[in-house]
């Protein structure tokens, strides 16, 4: 029995997700929550290099913007397979990664925040200015559905089916991924680098295998993004929604798979929830992020739990004696 | 023909320079800070917009140009001074990573203030000193980029000697060199810290007071001012004055020049691209020690 415990949540969640569109019945809310899930893929990625890795991509937004203007491009223009679209998606985001990786991740410190942040510009420039190819300010449209023989993903609720299918499966890559060997040499490269380092683990190889690996994350939501709303343009690929990427993956808590689900979907419903968000959403962004991290730095939820269990276990041991 | 190139270069010249200087006051601040706590100050971008939006405000109460210089400047070094104190100093877990999520907290918290207060658009401040264009030669200067030039020489100059000459400036570098064996000579390091947040903030309100004639004032010019500053730091050697300076200079003529003679829509692009050229090629910076 007991071995079956780790699958009782997963087998929950599976089965909300199966319950939820029966229960909601409404597009609105199920393209909410089709955002939530691309959202999540990209805040797990972000996570594993911000919780696991230690390290900090200030350019998230560039790769997701990567996966979709490559879907976009090579479907709308050229009428290439979407699938092979999204791999192709896949293979340059990797091959960026790598090429910003190598280099910035030999360097101690925080160099890969910044080479990301100056990649994320570039690339949101390139999508502005590029107008022959990406379709410029006024964004790229046409982008067809995905679909499988005889089936197209075009309405919310298939979509749903798509986009949830895939974020459960990138939950559970990743939770394998941070129980397995790996993991345990991500979490000691957390701690202490030389530590890490001198047990026989190769340090900069494993900071930038997930680097890659999260950039890889951001591509594949960046195409099912492009196929989702058959509409892109450069805005949805600012720094401003790295930023808010960070922000998630901060409320959620870092080193959390499940907090990343939490992040995601807290800060895409609120926007969405509260009208007045809308003209206070930059200013709520930043002050949830240096409120966070200024109190709660293992994140909002862990955060406020701790809080919990100090003042319940110290009001206990009053009373215990 | 060759002569209109000529004219053209020089042009291009004189309005990299003059970004190029203001581009130095904001990688001066970065180095500043970078040096006394060894983080990056993500938020130093927006102590430029606010130089600029204050300076701006501050004219239409009281039209005096000098009057709204110094109280704009004043005003930043304290907001810098109350940032270090309320964001930075009751952080318990110091790694760098939590560090410098703050300070990009910090930087888009400003920036989502000031849209709130100033709103979205772009407001004007007159040049310091008219805007009759000077000859020099075949090409034009206005008077406004002699001052961000003379008044951004003279600030480094005295940022020089304030931390060369004077026994504050050189509690400063003790504590950038060694934070411990400063604290052991009874140099209060805590202060120091605080103190080098004021000064970049001055410097980059500064900064953002000189150049908002020529680009007005608006809610997010601190971004990407900010970024290019942080190029210019990286390029020169972050720490090193005299590198950030040279950053600064390099950064804003090759972006100038880039602009108009290959494409100005990509004019921002170059900057970065010099970034991530730096970070792979000479991490260290132009005059950066090795490490």
């Amino acid at each position: 029995m007991r071995r079956l415990t780790p699958f009782a949540p997963w087998a929950l969640f599976a089965l909300l997700l199966a319950v939820l569109p029966v229960a909601l019945r409404n597009d609105y809310h199920l393209s909410l929550l089709n955002f939530i899930g691309l959202h999540t893929i990209l805040v797990v990625g972000l996570n594993l290099l911000m919780g696991y890795a230690g390290q900090i991509s200030l350019g998230h937004a560039a790769f997701f913007g990567v996966g979709a203007y490559t879907s976009g491009i090579l479907t709308a223009t050229y009428g290439v397979n979407p699938w092979l679209a999204l791999a192709a998606g896949l293979a340059l985001a990797a091959g960026l990664a790598v090429l910003i990786g190598i280099p910035a991740l030999k360097l101690r410190g925080y160099y890969l925040a910044m080479a990301t942040l100056g990649f994320g510009v570039i690339v949101y420039i390139f999508f502005v200015q590029a107008q022959g190819l990406t379709g410029g300010p006024s964004g790229l449209s046409g982008i067809p559905a995905l679909s499988l023989p005889g089936f197209t993903f075009h309405t919310p609720l298939r979509l749903y089916g798509l986009i949830w299918t895939a974020t459960l499966g990138i939950l559970a890559l990743s939770a394998g991924l941070v129980d397995s060997r790996l993991g345990r040499a991500l979490r000691a490269l957390h701690d202490s680098e030389m530590a890490a380092e001198s047990l026989g683990i190769h340090t900069q190889r494993l900071k930038l295998l997930i680097f890659v690996w999260s950039a890889l994350y951001a591509s594949l939501a960046g195409s099912l993004y492009a196929h989702t709303l058959n509409f892109i343009a450069p805005s949805s690929f600012d720094i401003m929604f790295s930023i808010k990427l960070v922000t998630m993956v901060v409320v959620g808590g870092m080193a959390s798979i499940w907090g990343s689900l939490l992040g995601a979907g807290v800060l895409t419903l609120l926007p969405e929830l509260l009208v007045v968000f809308h003209d206070f959403e930059v200013v709520i962004f930043g002050g949830v992020l240096m409120v966070v991290m200024i109190f709660l730095p293992r994140g909002l939820v862990r955060g406020l739990l701790d809080l919990w269990e100090y003042r319940h276990f110290r009001r206990e041991g009053r009373t215990g004696g | 023909m060759a002569s209109e190139i000529f004219v053209a270069v020089l042009q291009y010249l004189i309005s990299g320079l003059t970004n190029g200087a203001i581009y130095a006051l904001i990688a001066l601040g970065f180095g500043i800070i970078f040096n006394a706590t060894h983080i990056i100050n993500f938020a130093q971008g927006e102590f430029v917009m606010l130089g600029a939006l204050c300076a701006i405000s501050l004219y239409q109460v009281f039209p005096s140009l000098p009057a709204a210089f110094l109280g704009a400047t004043l005003l930043v070094t304290l907001l810098g001074l109350l940032f270090e104190r309320l964001a930075l100093r009751p952080v318990q877990d110091r790694s760098p990573l939590t560090l410098i999520i703050i300070t990009v907290g910090g930087a888009v918290l400003l920036k989502g203030l000031a849209m709130l207060w100033w709103g979205k658009e772009a407001y004007n401040l007159p040049p310091f000193t008219g805007a009759t264009p000077l000859h020099l030669g075949p090409a034009t200067i206005l008077p406004q980029n002699l001052w961000v030039l003379g008044v951004a020489a003279l600030l480094v100059a005295g940022l020089e000697a304030f931390f060369r000459l004077t026994l504050t400036g050189k509690a400063m570098r003790a504590c950038a060199y060694n934070p411990v064996a400063a604290r052991l000579a009874g140099i209060p390091a805590m202060r120091m810290v605080q103190l080098s947040f004021g000064l970049s903030a001055a410097l980059g309100a500064a900064g953002g007071i000189l150049i908002a004639p020529l680009t007005l004032g608006v809610y997010d010019m601190g971004t990407m001012l900010g970024l290019k500053g942080f190029s210019a730091a990286i390029l020169g050697g972050l720490g090193s004055s005299l590198g950030g300076v040279l950053g600064g200079l390099v950064l804003g003529v090759a972006e100038s020049l880039a602009s108009g003679l290959i494409s100005s829509g990509y004019r921002d692009a170059v900057a970065f691209f010099i970034l991530l050229l730096a970070l792979f090629l000479r991490p260290q910076g132009l005059l950066g020690g090795k490490g």
